[in-house]
Order: structure tokens, then sequence, then C-alpha cells
């Protein structure tokens, strides 16, 4: 397969653009593989890229119950960051961001990958000191953060609430300008075909249904297309890993629950920037074509379904309307829901299970989208080493064991705080 | 929107209420004599079902009191509601 370039663009505008190669195979899967990763979304695919990639594996399949990048991947509002405080989160995240930053090249697909900055706002004094406390842990981690002003934010962000009427006064914030957001589909798309270019079989429409066994390992996956055998068996199903593991009969620090987001009509551009709410749970930027898109919190209770409630979209819009009254005017155009495995800390889980052959990476919460990359990096280097990647031997399954949780807000053992 | 038939107060949005979790989980009744492995268990595991779970709400807004619920994950269907004490799960199988 040919690689995209100012050539191939020439050369298939000449033939009226009918002769592109499809992006990757559709294979018939094979009796075995050495490593087989279910779940084909972002972490999926980068996953089964770098064990190619960065570890020499070739016999690699991906299994996709639906089709490449339809979950989670395809349903998050996009944006990028690594403005964490505690160091498994901050220096994991932040690997993440720089692979982000080289992705479009690596990949040799455009994934859109825009910084324009991710800004959190506080509107108090106590806030003002949590995010510079926030900023100077990750400047001491060699992570970009600036402490910005009200008057700052004013000029960069007039369409926020400054008037006196304001329920909320915003008093300054954090801003982190490497970030930003990417486009969501191409990141999915460029690690398929860049994953199936280094022989790395994606099979979708294939959907696990048990396991066998040998010993405390697994021996085969059975699928909807058959049983295949296998060395190493990945999760990196998101919102699904809680069921998986149940044919595993195994249970996990994780409740799934359903998390909305929306986009808006279109209008021309406004919003430059990812900005988030201090109040309340609320973040918001702009697509290129124009939408703007944003979400909140979670709905709160147990959910497998992909869909929400409205008194949850009536909690996002009466957020969005206290930081930026002008919304009132505009539409909402879509909305949807993803399942999100909130685990116990609000951090994620990438490491080996109590099955000797399985590695989980699960426990996403609301953030997997910006840890994309860095979680196929170290989940690549768990599966085909056996051990961690140092980066991720704090984000180890058996800390709530050992009462090591990584609790970014501090809100304790209660997935929906998170 | 669901709705909840809390056992003192009848069928009411799911607005009212504040939801708790998985009401599987008992905490040990004697804290001393549990194991590590027991609170491990009682904090951080959950059962998570695709399907029915056992949960408890709390009529916040209402008569602020406990109400165990028996709803499927997968749909928010509310299958059975009752008091904490009441087996749900049980009655609605043996259904």
């Amino acid at each position: 397969m040919s690689d995209y370039s100012i050539l191939s663009l020439i050369k298939n505008a000449v033939h009226g653009n009918e002769k592109w190669e499809r992006a990757w195979r559709d294979p018939v899967p094979k009796k075995h593989y050495d490593v087989i990763i279910v779940g084909a979304g972002g972490h999926g695919l980068a996953s089964a890229f770098y064990l190619a990639k960065n570890h020499g594996i070739k016999n690699i399949a991906v299994l996709e119950k639906g089709y490449l990048g339809g979950g989670n991947t395809g349903r998050n509002t996009t944006i990028v960051r690594s403005n964490y405080m505690l160091d498994e989160n901050a220096l994991f995240y932040e690997k993440s961001l720089k692979l982000w930053e080289q992705l479009s090249h690596e990949l040799n697909f455009n994934v859109m990958f825009s910084q324009r900055g991710v800004l959190n706002l506080a509107h108090s004094d106590s806030q003002m000191d949590a995010v510079t406390r926030r900023g100077n842990t990750m400047r001491l981690n060699g992570i970009d953060a600036e402490l910005v002003n009200r008057e700052q934010i004013e000029k960069m962000l007039p369409y926020l609430d400054f008037s006196n009427n304001a329920r909320f006064q915003i008093k300054g914030g954090l801003l982190q300008k490497r970030g930003g957001t990417a486009r969501h589909d191409a990141v999915a798309w460029g690690f398929a075909r860049a994953a199936d270019q280094l022989g790395v079989d994606i099979i979708q429409n294939c959907e696990v249904t048990g396991f066998k066994m040998k010993g405390n390992a697994i021996n085969s996956v059975e699928t909807s297309k058959g049983t295949i055998d296998c060395d190493k068996v990945g999760f990196a199903v998101a919102g699904s890993t809680g069921h998986l593991a149940s044919k595993l009969g195994m249970k996990l620090p994780i409740e799934s629950h359903v998390l909305q987001a929306f986009v808006s009509e279109p209008l021309k551009p406004i919003i430059d920037n990812v900005v988030t709410f201090g109040a309340g749970h609320f973040y918001i930027s702009q697509s290129d074509k124009g939408g703007l898109v944003f979400g909140g919190d979670i709905d709160m209770y147990n959910s497998y379904a992909q869909k929400g409630n409205l008194p949850l979209i009536e909690d996002v819009v009466t957020a969005g309307l206290a930081m930026i009254p002008g919304l009132s005017r505009l539409r909402i155009v879509r909305h949807w829901g993803g399942v999100m495995d909130m685990s116990m800390d609000g951090s994620p889980i990438i490491g080996k299970s109590p099955i000797d052959n399985l590695y989980l990476n699960c426990g996403w919460c609301y953030g997997g989208f910006k840890a994309t990359p860095g979680s196929g990096w170290v989940f690549a280097h768990t599966i085909a080493n056996d051990a961690p990647h140092e980066l991720n031997v704090g984000l180890n399954f058996d800390r709530f064991r050992k009462g090591r949780s990584v609790d970014e807000n501090g809100g304790g053992p209660v997935p929906n705080r998170h | 929107m669901i709705r909840i038939r809390c056992p003192h107060c009848g069928v009411r949005d799911h607005k009212e209420f504040s939801y708790i979790g998985d009401a599987t989980k008992i905490r040990p009744p004697e804290p001393s004599l549990a194991s590590d492995e027991e609170w491990y268990d009682y904090i951080y595991i959950r059962n998570n079902p695709k399907g029915p779970h056992e949960e408890y709400w709390q009529h916040v807004v209402g008569c602020r009191s406990f109400v165990k619920v028996l709803r499927d994950t997968l749909t928010h269907e509310v299958l059975a509601t009752g008091l904490p004490a009441d087996q749900l799960k049980e009655n609605y199988e043996a259904k």
C-alpha cells in the first residue's frame, strides 16, 4: 500500500479519484495469533500498531464487535491535554501528548491535531489556589502550564460571562497551550491503516463470545467468526470491560456509566480554544465544521446503554449557560451517549490481570481519547514484555488491593464522582 | 426519564432520587475482624452487570429513604423496587 503524499493526491486526481486503494484489508481470521487485542477503537488499534512497530510482533489480530472506531472513539468530545497533578497520571498523559504532536507524521494520516490550548476556569480564591498548585506541579514535571488572570481571559475569550450578574465570577484560570483537539475518527482510521500496513489483521463484525482456558491462561478466544487460538490477549474495550471480564469470572474495580455529548448547529468561528467551567462540570470547543462540541457529567447511574436521559441534558446546558450566556440562542442538533468504564479512583488501569496471559486496558472514565497514543504505547510494551512500561507501573490493576489508588480529585472510591 | 416506584411515596421521576449504587455490597459486620481481602471486595469491587442490577437510590427530595431498585442497565427499565432488605433479584427471577 502506498503512502499518502502530494504526489498520490495529484495522481489520483488525474484518475478522477476512482483508483484510491482501500485503506485497510478485511481479512478472514487465521487459526492462531501471537496477540489478540479485543476492541478496535483508538486504544486497541494503537496498541496493535505499537506492538508491530516498536516490538516487532507481526502476528496480531484486533477483533471488533461492530465497526472500527464505532464506540467511544467516535463518540467523545475530542479533547487532548496533559494537565494532571499526580505523577502516575501526569507523566503518562504527557508522553501521550508528545506522541500526539508527531502522530500525523508517524501514521502518514492527518489526525488534524490542533494545539489550540485548553483553559480551565477558576471562580473563587480557593480555586485559584488549586489551579496555581496544579500549574506549579505540572511545570515541575516539565509540562507547560500558564496561570492567567481575569483581564487576560476577558481579552482572549470575550464571550464568557464577565458581567456583574454572572453567578460564578471568573477569577482566572490555568491554560495549557499545548493541549487542544484532534479529529477523533481520523485517529481510529490512521491507526487502523498504519497497523494494517504492518500486517495486523483488523477483523470487524467479530464479537468475542467466550474463552477457552488452559490452567490460568486463555488458550483460545471464541468469536462469532469461530474459535481463534492465541498466546496473549489484551482487552481494550472501555465500557464493555466489565461484561467481557464476567465471561472469565473476573470482577473489577469498575462501574460502567453513560456519558452524553452534544453538538450545536454550526456557527462561524467563535470558540478558539477548549474551555472548561470551574463551578460545574462543562467543557466546550468548536469543531472545524463550526458546531460547538460540549459535554458535562455522566448520567450518574450504572448503564451499558449508549443513550442518556433528559435531566442530565438540562444539567449540562445550565452549566454551559452560566459560563457562556450566548449559548441560549443555539439549537442542539445532535446528542449521543457512550459507555464509560469508571474506575474506583478516576485513573486508568493498564497492566497485567489475575489471568496469566491477559492484559487489561480499561478504567478510562471521562478521559480515554487524549490517552490514545500513550495508552497504545505502554500497553504494547506491557504485552510484549509481560511487564509494565515505567509509565504505567503505578496504573496497575493491583493498586486498589494495596491501597495505592491514584485519586486525582480526592473523590474516594465512588466511581460516579470522578 | 426513569420512573422509580418509591415504596413510601409512589412512582416518581428519577430526578427526585440520588443514585447510591451497587446494593449487593454489604459492609463487613465486624470491621475489626474483616480481612484485607474482604475490605478490598467491599470498597473497590463491583458487580457491574450488563442487564438486571440491584442498586440503591435515595429519595432525597421525597421521603429521604433508601429504595432498592432492580433495573436493567442495558435498557434502563425498572424491573422492581422495594425496601432495602427486599430480595428483588431472587423474587424477580422466581416469577
